[in-house]
């Protein structure tokens, strides 16, 4: 089959994302005033180290100063990365054409 | 899997930059290489690189109601081996820490660790038995980059587990943190997985050269993939 593994992982993403949408709805129901659900392993790990009386010996010296700066240089690393792939695909694709 | 910055005491943020720093003399000692000998397969390089750019910056729902990130390093390892992805994922990581204080230089050993060199010595060896075995070239790449995923995040794990064993030793610990890393990733791996398999199948069909010039792939085995694809 020419498309099968593209079918194939369609099928895979829209399972997940059926799953995180039922998921959600059980977690949202249960959420009490205030809370957050969905927030990062690493902060929960961070958590868990510090609830041992552990504090970080040093500070970060930089932090982006609010969550729309940090999602602007998260999305500004994912255009880098897929602009290359873009470029290298694309130019092989080209590459192919004319040989 | 970052390691926040401070999140490690002495003497483990020392011993991690240890353990790491020869893969990375090696790693860069190799590009260095093909830099010289084997020019033409460098922008197989830049998308081994980019795709860690890109699968590291989605933050992803998992199912038990956090967001982790894939690593995107299973591609680099499959094609040039765990030194050379050390180095791509040293790149990442230093641009995480700088700018969004995501991980942190002083953990930059540890993370460099788990995402660069465990995960992908994971996915090349994988990747290396199934192409002995004979056994199918995508899914050899599926369960390669799934399971270099999924073992960045159980040694991410282990690592603090190391550093923090708290009151119920190394095991308690471990136990703790794989429940916060390694059980959201399960889901994610598997996603990371089946696309770094479909792009492989678009390398195969756009530029087989580069992958027999790397002594990947045969060239039979190559001419069988297209063939099945056309």
């Amino acid at each position: 089959m020419k498309y099968g593994m593209e079918l194939a992982v369609a099928a895979l993403i829209i399972i997940f994302a059926g799953i995180f949408l039922y998921q959600n709805a059980v977690i949202q129901a249960g959420l009490g005033e205030g809370e957050e659900a969905w927030g990062g392993a690493d902060d929960g790990a961070a958590d868990l180290i510090e609830a041992s009386g552990y504090e970080p010996w040093i500070e970060p010296f930089w932090e982006p100063p609010s969550g729309e700066i940090e999602s602007l240089l998260f999305a500004l690393q994912a255009a880098i990365g897929a602009l290359i792939i873009g470029y290298v695909f694309g130019s092989w694709q080209a590459g192919r054409k004319t040989a | 899997m970052h390691i926040m910055e401070g999140f490690l005491p002495d003497p483990w943020w020392q011993i991690w930059f240890l353990v790491s720093l020869p893969f990375i003399i090696v790693g860069l000692y190799r590009i260095n290489k093909l830099v010289q000998e084997k020019r033409e397969v460098l922008p197989l390089l830049a998308v081994a690189g980019a795709f860690v750019f890109v699968l590291s910056s989605l933050k992803l729902p998992s199912f038990n109601g956090s967001c982790s990130h894939p690593t995107g390093t299973g591609l680099g390892a499959v094609l040039f081996g765990p030194c050379i992805t050390a180095v791509l994922g040293l790149i990442v990581l230093i641009f995480q820490a700088i700018f969004l204080a995501h991980g942190g230089i002083t953990t930059l050993g540890a993370n460099v660790f788990s995402m660069g060199i465990a995960g992908p010595a994971v996915a090349y060896l994988i990747y290396k038995a199934g192409t002995r075995a004979g056994a199918n070239t995508y899914a050899t790449v599926f369960v390669a980059a799934a399971l270099a995923d999924l073992a960045t995040y159980v040694v991410t794990s282990i690592q603090l587990a190391l550093a923090f064993p708290g009151a119920t030793g190394f095991v308690g610990a471990f136990t703790a943190f794989a429940a916060i890393f390694a059980v959201t990733q399960i889901p994610l791996a598997i996603i990371e997985g089946a696309i770094i398999a479909l792009v492989f199948k678009y390398i195969v069909q756009l530029k087989p050269e580069i992958l027999t010039r790397l002594n990947l792939l045969s060239e039979s085995t190559i001419q069988k993939l297209r063939e099945a694809a056309a």
